[in-house]
């Protein structure tokens, strides 16, 4: 039985965990390596790195930083944030990423999924979608979410699907940040449509979500989420506990 | 020393990374000389069957990797390198493997339920075959352990040789041995610390 998936993920600028997390034993709070560590020591089934740096010298910092995490750290790891080129996709796995996230840099760009997929297999090509409701219509956002593209979000991911993205990160812009549970409906919209796993982000504010998201929508893979985790209000190993207890398959 | 070997094919970072970690000395090679001289193998490889065939025979390290397997030195297929060992796959027309290890590769789709996903994607439990139990490559993992899956063609027919499966609405090959051949499906170097000792017992073979 395959188990689900629970990913945390990191915003890492200038080499750096931005919104430092404050463990007991971690000696450095912002440092991805020990974070990283922290995570995977302690029931994480996979890490994401996004990179939110602006210069080119944070960017070689980011590479380095990644490099050191990826030989501590014997998990799958994802690495997003300013992926533009086959180039950055290149950048990345070189330092030991596993799978590569792409948002903005396809929507720009297409044709960078086929072209990424083709060279480094489906299963190494993450999109990430940042959908929002406009007038009832599930709508795909670009910059963060600051930008509407206009683009219908679900036609959009079968497009990606069809030119070789491997897996879908679903971050619903409705319900990120507001701690009332992951978009059952946007994710249940999305599942219908494609046959590749299918990572909830946005929403999570306490374990019970998880089992909520995993127990409506069995076609869910994974659950992704950040503040909750860093903040210390879901732990990783009770909140696969409490999965467990409900019958969900989880890794222990 | 571990030899990993170097066909272009896959990205091996992580493989000498864990290796590292877990104190054995690695070298990332396609020179056969350095195969011959290392204490055992380690055949990497993601992507497809026929173009990892072609590339590994393209520099014709698989007469090297046959031959010292066949003379007795340890050897471990990972992922696609396991798919290798194999007699023949079925990706994309067919194409002969190594021959280490009775067996064909075929796609897993016609087999599993029609709602479960390809590819095989995360962790899944390892179930130990009656020889799997007994085997020193599992002596510091149990039963039921999860490692890490990425693949959408499995092998079958492999008989004596399975050490364990993974269930996915059907029973998948994922570890196989013959003689002081391995095979492992998953990833070991991303399957964190059940992984690590995998690799720590294979090093002790």
């Amino acid at each position: 039985m395959i188990t689900k998936r629970i990913i945390p993920c990191l915003d890492v600028r200038d080499g750096r965990v931005v919104k430092g997390v404050n463990f007991k034993g971690l000696s450095d709070v912002s440092s991805p390596v020990e974070l990283g560590q922290y995570y995977s020591d302690n029931g994480a089934d996979e890490l994401v790195f996004y990179d939110i740096t602006a210069s080119s010298e944070g960017r070689a910092l980011f590479t380095d930083i990644l490099r050191r995490v990826a030989e501590r750290i014997f998990i799958p790891l994802t690495v997003g944030g300013a992926i533009n080129t086959v180039e950055d996709f290149d950048r990345v796995l070189k330092c030991g990423a596993d799978k590569v996230s792409v948002n903005s840099g396809a929507i720009r760009d297409p044709d960078l999924i086929y072209a990424a997929a083709k060279k480094y297999g489906s299963q190494c090509v993450v999109l990430s979608a940042d959908v929002k409701r406009v007038d009832g219509r599930f709508t795909l956002f670009a910059k963060g979410g600051r930008e509407n593209t206009g683009l219908d979000a679900i036609e959009w991911i079968k497009r990606a699907v069809q030119r070789g993205a491997g897996e879908i990160v679903l971050n619903s812009i409705d319900t990120d940040g507001v701690k009332r549970g992951f978009d059952l409906e946007m994710l249940s919209a999305v599942c219908q449509e494609v046959s590749v796993p299918v990572i909830a982000s946005g929403g999570a504010g306490c374990a019970e979500d998880f089992v909520t998201l995993f127990k409506t929508l069995p076609r869910v893979d994974a659950g992704l989420a950040a503040s909750v985790f860093h903040f210390g209000e879901v732990s990783i190993p009770q909140l696969k506990a409490q999965l467990r207890d409900n019958g969900i398959p989880v890794r222990i | 020393m571990v030899a990993i070997v170097d066909y272009g094919v896959g990205n091996l970072f992580s493989l000498k990374s864990s290796l590292a970690y877990i104190g054995e000395e690695a070298v990332v090679t396609s020179e056969p000389k350095t195969l011959e001289r290392a204490e055992r193998i380690i055949l990497p490889g993601v992507g497809a069957f026929a173009d990892a065939a072609e590339k590994l025979s393209g520099c014709g390290l698989d007469k090297t990797v046959k031959a010292l397997a066949e003379a007795g030195k340890p050897l471990m297929g990972i992922c696609l390198g396991m798919q290798l060992l194999f007699d023949k796959s079925f990706e994309f027309g067919e194409t002969a493997g190594l021959g280490l290890v009775r067996g064909e590769v075929k796609p897993i789709e016609p087999v599993i339920p029609k709602d479960y996903k390809v590819p095989h994607i995360g962790w899944n439990a390892l179930r130990f075959s009656e020889r799997g139990r007994a085997d020193g490559i599992f002596k510091y993992i149990k039963d039921g352990d999860c490692v890490y899956f990425v693949h959408s063609f499995a092998a079958t027919g492999c008989g004596e040789s399975l050490l364990a499966s993974a269930e996915y609405g059907a029973e998948l090959t994922a570890a196989v041995r013959s003689g002081s051949v391995f095979g492992m499906q998953f990833h070991p170097e991303k399957s964190g610390d059940v992984g690590l000792k995998i690799l720590k017992a294979f090093c002790e073979i």
